[in-house]
């Protein structure tokens, strides 16, 4: 036929059509078509997103995509988060942006989750990149502001500056001083997660005065209350604020010129911050609170009464996070103000109590589904839930892609039956057509994995502590979920047979996570043996795990796919599971 | 070497832990088999503990690990005795929370009963005694090794370490004060620990240790492997390593010496004041070689004099 109109196309034009096609999968589709389009398509691809730095090497990246602009890359495992992974298990950005400094001299944007990052790092960020706009170092660590000074005195063209919830060694404010006089650019700065009790606030204010594009802001806690009203009056163009320490004596004044820089932010959506509230503060939000969109009171540790005051404030609200003192009583009242919530999550105050120490249980999320609903994202930490109540939420909330629930005791049963809660998520995942992400708890047999291997078939991420019965749960999670990219589970008596039985889904997932469960040592080495292309990681800090029978079940298991074969900057404490099945130590 | 270990997770094998392997008191190991943290103290905070030996069957295990806070345990515990008895568990698996089976109400439940014989201890704006309640588990003595405390395991329940550690230091303030000071000790502290010459730090949890020796001897088995210098081998030996090797004794070694800065920014040799104290003004620890150490020490007892 006509094959010859196809191949005619210039390769401009293609490169054209392409410039419109932003999203990774999309891409990638597009490179699959055909030789020619997967050559136009690498020279023209300016993003790039890698779930797992492990997975590839900096030097195949390169080699495919030479003219990249913007890189994210993510490190650790999701349970990093909960100290399960042991320091120094890996993560290193440090190669990434040695590789790149010298095959991208043009790269504008850096987004890395869950690495480690040093100031040599960053340091070598700044020199290498001239037209550096865009760095976002989320969850990461091993880096001092000494490494932002370099950053700040050398990224002319810096846009964003986001550190949210690393954990930096705050050596004082003075970093920030470090932006020339001349330098304008900035657009957002979340410095938050910083922990130092001393802040250049002259610096602070000089920089923001002169940001005139500045609309992101989210500062540390270190800036004090009584310093937020100028800082505002120097950025009324704010949508996204921060605060530092809402607490203060109460001064009438200082109230007064507070709630004055507030109200003349005519576009602020934004609010988070919050450290250590005053209540009689709060009023001074008010005038921004009826176009607030996101409001995150995670960190307000005052009680229901006064949050629902302020709540009912704020009828937009799309997203809300907020301690469990707002209790079962203060939903309700937040379901009946906030018609358009789609994202809530509320945090335990007291996670390790004993005892409850505040009224909020199922019943609270409950109001909030069937009032709500647009919503979308929950994550829920409670002590007590029901069969009935979950099967209450899934059918009033169809539309939930995110449903992370957290009954603080493991294996707490229905309170109100005793039994398992299968029956309830099961009703989540059977109602819940799109649902994305879940995390469950509570008492849990296998059957509530039967039904996620059911139904779940949108799901890519699965959290799983405590639960189950056998093998037979595991299973049908890992032949059941189509769409799984994401397994975690921790304390689950699942052991070899579903994991070898399954080997082939794992090359189709990211990654897979198992720690205090049933895998044996000889499981573990099987698979590395079978799967070449997998990189199956044992980690066990008591001591290599072949001084131990095959049948011993190892600690910790990391699984994951990777074209780049196995790394070599494991600690001590990692061993990998290598084809030719000898114990692989870095 | 230990031999294989069965896993049931119906109930856990009576094995008593393998004292080589499970011993290790690396904060990763959290959970309730950390049995020489929970021996019942009988000394002053601060003070060690006598020796105890490896596997304690029927012990009671009062976990008063969490020395900033104010939890004692009440005998009044609904007439019987809920203590866990930290059995034996398997090798490599730390599954240690026995399966409930359906219907089988656990502690969690029971805990929110009024009536559950804890009211003197007990009450919404938490007195500053809570009592360590812990399930019951009459018919597995030995079998299960539930933690004392739900703080002890590890990463659950899952919550960021920035909320913790922000939660932890700056505790909510309440009616109650006395609560405030109970909830400064809730949870966890983690504090980075680094070694002059190690590739990486350590962060571990001061709240599990409740006393110097322990913190210590921890920190000897998590560094051991950068004194040693044996990073790279393994086998056996490296397990065996470790006790004839010079295991450094931090408190009172030669070669190194643990150091704190504390909140004001100072550096301090551990161990001069008070443990609790020390655990509520540590905020980073460093094993520093003892030639650099030399100086901290007279600072170290001016503070304390100011102090006490």
């Amino acid at each position: 036929m006509q094959k010859k109109v196809a191949c005619s196309f210039p390769d401009e034009v293609l490169e054209h059509v392409f410039s419109f096609i932003q999203s990774d999968k999309d891409r990638n589709a597009v490179s699959m078509v055909c030789k020619s389009w997967y050559e136009i398509e690498r020279w023209c691809r300016r993003k790039i997103f890698i779930g797992n730095c492990y997975a590839v090497s900096p030097r195949m990246v390169i080699r495919r995509f030479p003219k990249v602009r913007s890189i994210e890359l993510k490190g650790k495992p999701h349970f990093a988060d909960f100290n399960l992974v042991p320091d120094g298990w890996g993560g290193y950005v440090l190669p990434w942006i040695a590789e790149m400094a010298g095959a991208y001299p043009w790269l504008e944007e850096i987004r890395l989750k869950r690495m480690v990052v040093t100031d040599e790092c960053l340091e070598l960020i700044a020199k290498s990149f001239k037209n550096f706009k865009v760095l976002v170092l989320f969850s990461c660590e091993g880096f001092s502001t000494d490494g932002l000074a370099a950053i700040a005195a050398s990224c002319m063209n810096l846009r964003e500056l986001d550190l949210r919830d690393s954990d930096v060694d705050d050596l004082g404010g003075h970093w920030l001083s470090h932006f020339p006089e001349t330098y304008t650019s900035l657009v957002s700065l979340n410095s938050s997660c910083l922990g130092s009790d001393e802040v250049s606030l002259s610096a602070l204010e000089r920089l923001v005065g002169r940001c005139t594009n500045l609309r992101t802001l989210r500062l540390n806690r270190a800036v004090p209350l009584d310093k937020i009203a100028n800082i505002l009056g120097r950025a009324p163009q704010l949508v996204d604020f921060g605060t530092g320490t809402y607490g203060a004596d109460l001064q009438s004044d200082v109230f007064s010129s507070l709630a004055g820089a507030f109200s003349s932010c005519k576009e602020l959506r934004s609010l988070s911050g919050f450290w250590d509230v005053v209540p009689a503060y709060l009023p001074a939000i008010y005038p921004v609170c009826s176009r607030l969109t996101s409001l995150n009171l995670s960190y307000v540790t005052i009680q229901s009464p006064d949050l629902v005051k302020l709540l009912r404030h704020c009828p937009s609200l799309q997203r809300l996070l907020v301690l469990d003192y707002i209790e079962d009583s203060g939903l309700e009242a937040l379901s009946s103000s906030c018609k358009d919530l789609q994202e809530l999550r509320v945090f335990p105050s007291d996670p390790f109590g004993e005892e409850p120490n505040v009224s909020l249980t199922e019943q609270g999320l409950v109001s909030v589904c069937l009032a709500c609903p647009k919503l979308q994202s929950v994550l829920y930490f409670c002590r007590r839930m029901s069969n009935v109540a979950l099967v209450t939420i899934a059918q009033n909330c169809p539309n939930l892609t995110r449903f992370r629930l957290c009954i603080i005791e493991p294996r707490t049963a229905d309170f109100l039956t005793l039994e398992p809660l299968d029956v309830g998520f099961g009703a989540i995942v059977e109602h819940c057509k799109d649902l994305r992400r879940l995390s469950l708890s509570g008492l849990l047999t296998d059957r509530v994995f039967e039904y996620i291997g059911r139904y779940a078939k949108k799901l890519e991420m699965l959290s799983v502590a405590f639960a189950g019965e056998s093998d037979l749960g595991l299973h049908h999670v890992l032949s059941g979920c189509e769409s799984l990219r994401k397994l975690e589970i921790r304390d689950c008596p699942f052991g070899d047979k579903a994991l070898l039985a399954n080997a082939a889904k794992l090359e189709t997932m990211r990654s897979l996570w198992m720690s205090s469960c049933a895998v044996s040592f000889g499981a573990c080495k099987l698979l590395g043996q079978k799967m070449p292309r997998l990189n199956v990681e044992v980690i066990d800090e008591s001591g290599p795990p072949d001084s131990r029978p095959d049948s011993c079940p190892v600690d910790k298991l990391y699984i994951y796919r990777s074209v780049a074969g196995p790394r070599f900057d494991m600690p001590p404490f990692v061993w990998t599971m290598d084809e030719d099945s000898a114990l692989q130590v870095s | 070497m230990s031999k294989p270990i069965e896993h049931d997770y119906i109930g856990l094998s009576e094995q008593p832990l393998p004292s080589m392997e499970k011993s290790s008191d690396t904060n990763d190991k959290k959970n309730g088999l950390r049995l020489k943290d929970t021996e019942l103290r009988l000394g002053l905070p601060g003070s060690d503990s006598p020796e105890r030996e490896d596997h304690v069957q029927n012990v009671l295990s009062l976990k008063s690990f969490v020395s900033g806070s104010k939890r004692g345990f009440s005998d009044a515990l609904d007439g019987g005795r809920k203590w866990v008895f930290p059995g034996g568990s398997g090798g490599g698996s730390e599954g240690l929370f026995s399966p409930r089976r359906s219907g089988n109400n656990n502690g969690g439940n029971d805990l929110s009963e009024p009536d559950s014989g804890l009211d003197g201890s007990v009450s919404k704006d938490g007195a500053a005694h809570k009592p360590l309640v812990v399930q019951e588990k009459k018919s597995h003595v030995g079998n299960t090794a539930p933690a004392s405390n739900r703080a002890q395991v590890v990463g659950w329940p899952p919550i960021r370490s920035f909320r913790k550690n922000t939660m932890a230091s700056h505790p909510p303030k309440n009616d109650d004060d006395d609560n405030a000071e109970a909830k400064l000790g809730s949870g966890c502290l983690y504090v980075k620990v680094s070694m002059d010459g190690a590739p990486y730090l350590r962060k571990v949890d001061l709240k599990i240790y409740g006393s110097y020796k322990e913190l210590s001897s921890a920190l000897e088995k998590m560094f051991s492997c950068f004194t040693i210098g044996q990073c790279g081998s393994h086998g056996v030996s490296s397990r065996d390593g470790l006790s004839e090797s010079r295991l450094i004794d931090l408190l009172h070694g030669s070669e190194y010496v643990l150091t704190y800065e504390d909140k004001d920014g100072d550096w301090m040799l551990v161990g001069d004041v008070p443990w609790e104290m020390f655990t509520n003004s540590c905020k980073r620890l460093r094993i520093m070689k003892s030639a650099e150490a030399i100086g901290l020490a007279p600072r170290a007892m001016e503070k304390c004099k100011n102090r006490i």
